[in-house]
């Protein structure tokens, strides 16, 4: 079925009798040119742009629980193209450039919202580095502007900019980053894939991977074992999970990052605002809960839950930018798993064994990078070449020590990112 | 998530720098080559449930200790002194 503002009132007109479920329900077939192992966003972006750009529909995606229900759901839902290095700039300005769009490619609202990011700093060198980065965005053809505190307080009055220990010097504005509604990306790519004959296959975990002399043969799941040419893991944070099936150890550590959102408020910010000294970030959702977050707990875990110290470190940053809000309540909080890669930068590439593909190292970054993403690795799957804008993300970067991708400038170690 | 410094006793997380996996017990010499190199700084098992890793406590003693720790259900189940792990080794 396709969407439309006049089935929209047709439908209205009629009782909303006519809507179909979204996608299929198969059981799983015992072979497939190509299997995802993963149904979270970049799984099924995956699968969509197999099915959409290189006309590969016999495919299965398998996903052990539902399908969004990792990370894809999980996260504050920003989207943006602020990063500088080359091999990063160009994914993730060629990934905005797939938001754009998304919707109509879908057919499907993901309302994706360009309501902008502000990057505040909060000392001459964090200007520096702003106006550099912001350089930097506009040379890859993306937007950047400069903003002074004259500016700013136009735009987020209620900031508390001359506080004692940061004041705000100013922040870097990108006008066409945003957010969008996460879960609704999701459906939106397991529909589209849906619709051209991709096997969604939920309720179905791999827990094995076939592999005869290096070529991989197919996997053995909870639903019995299915055959395939090729298979691409797309498991975020489980990556090291299903990756140990094939024989192989990733250079990844899987990390909880929290997330926290309040009661529902009035509209007060229409922007996505990220403070550089309080390592914190906020947004508020169009259902009026304010969404923030900040750094991960820092430590390895699988928990899915973090603990208290950066719950308090992440409020403490919320009330000294915006006092405004502190007297919201904190309506939920929850953790989500990062595949931290070490250098932090994603990986996506070919493996040591034929016809094995990974994705992995988002980082706590992936939502962005969604339809990038699954656009990128189709394509190395399809042809067995890298996509032109994602020839750097190469797994053997760690190996040679050569293209290793620390955006940060921190190091390229397991805990600094 | 608290951990037991075995000279301390129990404290705040906070107290303590989170280094990663107990591989750094397990250093190459610096002619082991790429892959020993590579295995010692980049690639870890990863894997959910019972792991060890290497903390610092920062704020407390300096000592470096070896957490045995669950990385589903956040339990620790004890700490040790690197630097005795490392002897019981040689």
């Amino acid at each position: 079925m396709r969407f439309s503002g006049l089935r929209v009132l047709k439908e209205g007109l009629t009782g909303n009798k006519g809507w179909t479920p979204h996608w299929r329900n198969p059981e799983p077939k015992a072979e497939y040119d190509v299997i995802i192992i993963g149904g979270g966003g970049h799984g099924l972006a995956t699968a969509h742009y197999l099915a959409s750009v290189h006309g590969i529909t016999n495919v299965a995606v398998l996903e052990k629980g539902y399908l969004g229900g990792g990370n894809v759901g999980r996260n504050t839902t920003i989207v943006r193209a602020n990063y500088g290095l080359p091999g990063n700039s160009e994914f993730y300005s060629h990934s905005l450039k797939l938001w754009e769009g998304l919707e109509e490619d879908l057919n499907y609202n993901v309302m994706h919202s360009q309501r902008g990011i502000i990057n505040l700093f909060n000392s001459d060198g964090s200007r520096d580095a702003a106006a550099r980065r912001g350089n930097q965005m506009v040379s890859q053809g993306d937007d950047a502007q400069l903003l002074d505190t004259a500016a700013l307080r136009k735009m987020l009055p209620y900031l508390d900019f001359d506080q004692a220990r940061f004041p705000i010097y100013g922040g870097l504005y990108h006008p066409r980053g945003g957010t969008a509604r996460h879960d609704a990306v999701a459906w939106g790519f397991a529909r589209a894939a849906d619709q051209r004959g991709v096997d969604l296959i939920q309720q179905c975990e791999v827990t094995g991977i076939d592999v005869v002399d290096c070529v991989v043969k197919g996997v053995q799941t909870t639903r019995g074992p299915i055959r395939a040419k090729k298979i691409g893991i797309t498991a975020a944070g489980r990556s090291s999970e299903v990756a140990a099936m094939a024989g192989m150890r990733l250079p990844i550590e899987s990390h909880v990052l929290q997330a926290f959102v309040t009661e529902g408020l009035k509209p007060m910010i229409d922007t996505v605002i990220t403070y550089e000294a309080g390592h914190f970030y906020i947004s508020q959702s169009d259902k009026g809960g304010l969404v923030f977050g900040g750094s991960l707990d820092l430590y390895s875990s699988y928990a899915s839950r973090g603990n208290l110290p950066m719950a308090e470190h992440v409020i403490e940053s919320a009330c000294t930018l915006m006092p405004a809000i502190t007297k919201a309540k904190v309506l939920r909080s929850w953790g989500g798993i990062m595949d931290m890669s070490a250098d932090g930068s994603p990986i996506i590439d070919k493996t040591h064994v034929d016809g094995l593909y990974v994705n992995c190292g988002w980082c706590y970054g992936g939502f962005k990078a969604t339809p990038g993403s699954g656009h990128v690795f189709a394509h190395l799957m399809a042809t067995d070449n890298p996509h032109p804008v994602a020839t750097k993300h190469r797994l053997d970067r760690f190996r040679t020590g050569v293209g290793i991708m620390d955006e940060e400038a921190s190091g390229s170690q397991h805990n600094l990112h | 998530m608290r951990l037991s410094c075995p000279i301390c006793g129990e404290r705040d997380i906070r107290e303590f720098y989170y280094q990663g996996a107990d591989v750094a017990l397990n250093r190459p010499a610096p002619d082991a080559g790429d892959d020993a190199w590579q295995d010692y700084v980049y690639l870890r098992d990863n894997q959910p449930g019972e792991h060890r890793d290497l903390w610092q406590h920062e704020s407390g003693c300096g000592s470096w200790i070896v957490v045995s720790r669950n990385t589903v259900t956040h339990e620790v189940s004890g700490a040790k002194l690197a630097k005795e792990m490392k002897r019981a080794k040689a």
